[in-house]
């Protein structure tokens, strides 16, 4: 079972005086053993890890995450092996992502109990709005685990007061319209924008989708927190190890 | 009609998309809602089918189809209308939503290309910017219909990955407006995707129904069966809606069964699964991995299907049988032999399903969908040997 929650991660965050950082991995990639031991090299930075579990038609991602997945679902990924692989880790808490016809094909109790059982504390599920995720988040609640909440720029005032007062967990907030990928920079209303979240929302504000490098970092800084995905990806695909873009990110928290 | 709850036709459809596109569907929603009430905007709508499109379209009856298959067959002739394919009728309706929107881009995905130039000439027509997604295997077998949206003034994206066909097409046209929420509209070509896309292609699409429901009443009261395709299956909701309420009459929907293994008969393949923002009939394997699928037929090899059909298959109220490539290409031989029309590809299962109804029950009155013309298929076709 993970040792840590959620909520104590960011916690321990706080007590130290810094920013969460949330790296993403794809579960199978490059190969089970490279996932595997980047996982490891992950924790060593990491208050929350992201794992993706690879879908055939991901929406919502850039080419270098759609690449990721094609290569692990090849190499014969499956929920299965991906809750094998990250049962043995007792920290940070792990998060999947994955597509709702992932979660529905198995069933939705069935599925929160298998990652339960693996130890996994929530999921993110890009394409399940709010309006769609009751039932699922009752399995969830009943199994003591977390539904990961989203937000959009576009998303309207009012949606976005519904969707932070019942965040859970963290919010996962997208930094701006587009699938995954680098973004070189960021524009002040991005800024503006997570100050707004940051005051309806009582689970702290995370923010993804295009964070890649410590300026990043600091030209968002009044965020919770960081989730850095496909400049992972990338550097694992030109075999690097992702502590070099890790590292400098962690420093500047 | 099958009465929508919250976008749900039964348990099927729903809105199931990433964050960023959820006020898009919301606007979107709340605009169809207004357009639909508004007498100037159908009467926009109206004019254009008249004039533009070419509308009413015949209900043609095939006597020498008829004679030699043993009953009475009706064609309703959507490969007459401008462009060849039923697919102008909801290309000309949600473009005219688009521009009443304020949105001067227009991204769509295709398939047989035939949605594809619907779009672009809806487009050009109305000054709007269009982008067309389509499979990279599509562009090849298609060709004809690549150069005509280039002509009509479209940028056409080829996609690699996948079978390299439909799905791929409809993933980057979502991943496009996932990019440009604002300025741009996504002119679905189905009655798939999240709502109200279903609903809305549906009602863009229905014209078909209605009219040959009121032409067939020069025959009789009623057809004793009404026939069409079903890829994500909009040209077979546009007939059904038409019918749909009459219970004498039954509804038929014929999927591609492709050759061999490889199949792109989803209602009768698949199990419920959500793919493209609608809980629906899918493709799948065992951990929900979209299959890839094959048919000849370039418009209905899609592992999805519309979630309306979804719930007429399980309420009994349609019924859904899978004919393959060498029967549909027999009944494409046969229709330009004995009526000197060329059918699409795609129509072309119809029609081969209506053959073999027939010779079971002699003597049936029924009504097949004609939703598209084949002339786009010839090159594709004949360099394989097929025709």
């Amino acid at each position: 079972m993970a040792a840590v929650t959620i909520e104590q991660a960011f916690e321990q965050a706080v007590a130290a005086k810094r920013r969460a950082l949330v790296p993403f991995l794809m579960s199978g990639f490059p190969t089970r053993q490279g996932f595997s031991e980047a996982l490891k090299e992950a924790a060593t930075l990491a208050d929350v890890i992201e794992v993706g579990v690879p879908f055939s038609d991901p929406l919502a991602d850039g080419p270098v995450i759609q690449a990721a997945a094609a290569q692990a679902l090849k190499q014969g990924t499956t929920l299965a092996q991906t809750l094998n692989d990250v049962a043995g880790l007792k920290a940070p808490p792990i998060v999947l992502m994955l597509s709702i016809n992932q979660v529905l094909s198995g069933g939705a109790q069935n599925f929160a109990s298998r990652i339960k059982a693996a130890g996994v504390a929530g999921a993110i599920v890009p394409d399940l709005p709010l309006e769609e995720s009751g039932s699922l988040r009752s399995e969830f609640e009943a199994q003591g685990l977390t539904l990961l909440s989203m937000l959009a720029p576009t998303t309207a005032p009012q949606r976005m007061k519904t969707i932070a007062a019942s965040a859970k967990g963290f919010l996962y907030l997208i930094s701006s319209a587009g699938v995954t990928g680098t973004r070189e920079t960021f524009p002040p209303e991005t800024l503006a924008y997570v100050r707004r979240v940051k005051q309806l929302s009582r689970a702290p504000v995370c923010v993804g989708f295009g964070i890649s490098k410590p300026e990043h970092v600091k030209q968002l800084a009044d965020a919770d927190g960081f989730i850095v995905g496909s400049a992972l990806i990338k550097a694992q695909s030109q075999g690097r190890s992702i502590l070099e873009v890790l590292q400098p990110l962690s420093q500047a928290l | 009609m099958t009465a929508t709850h919250a976008g749900r036709f039964g348990v099927f459809g729903g809105r199931y998309v990433p964050e960023t596109l959820m006020s898009n569907m919301i606007a979107l929603e709340a605009a169809f809602d207004d357009a639909r009430r508004d007498a100037a905007f159908q009467a926009e709508v109206a004019t254009t089918l008249a004039h533009f499109v070419g509308r009413p379209t015949p209900l043609y009856h095939a006597q020498r189809l008829s004679a030699a298959w043993g009953g009475q067959v009706y064609l309703k002739r959507e490969d007459l209308t401008h462009t060849g394919a039923h697919k102008i009728n909801n290309a000309v309706g949600q473009a005219l939503l688009a521009k009443r929107m304020g949105k001067r881009r227009i991204v769509a995905e295709t398939g047989a290309g035939q949605h594809g130039v619907a779009t672009a000439a809806a487009c050009a027509r109305l000054g709007l910017e269009c982008i067309v997604y389509m499979g990279a295997l599509d562009c090849e077998r298609q060709r004809p219909n690549v150069e005509r949206m280039r002509l009509l003034g479209a940028t056409v994206h080829p996609c690699e990955g996948g079978s390299r066909n439909l799905k791929i097409a409809i993933n980057e046209a979502i991943r496009d407006w996932i990019a440009n929420p604002d300025s741009t509209h996504y002119l679905i070509g189905s009655v798939v995707g999240p709502h109200p896309y279903p609903l809305m292609v549906r009602e863009f699409q229905r014209v078909i129904g209605d009219e040959a429901r009121q032409q067939f009443t020069r025959v009789a009261p009623r057809p004793d069966a009404v026939i069409a395709c079903v890829g994500g299956g909009s040209n077979a909701m546009g007939l059904f809606a038409g019918f749909i309420e009459d219970a004498a009459v039954e509804l038929h929907g014929v999927e591609a069964g492709g050759s061999g293994d490889a199949t792109a008969a989803t209602l009768n393949h698949g199990r419920p699964g959500v793919l493209h923002g609608a809980l629906s009939y899918l493709l799948q394997d065992a951990e929900g991995q979209i299959l890839n699928t094959h048919s000849v037929a370039a418009g209905l090899d899609y592992p999805g299907v519309g979630p309306e059909h979804s719930f007429l298959k399980d309420s009994g109220r349609a019924r859904y049988h899978v004919v393959g490539d060498q029967e549909a290409l027999a009944a494409f031989k046969e229709l330009c032999a004995l009526e000197g029309i060329l059918p699409a590809i795609e129509s072309s299962h119809a029609l081969a399903f209506a053959r073999r109804i027939l010779a079971d029950r002699q003597g049936l009155r029924v009504i097949v969908n004609l939703s598209g013309r084949g002339d786009k298929d010839l090159p594709g076709l004949l360099a394989k040997g097929l025709v």
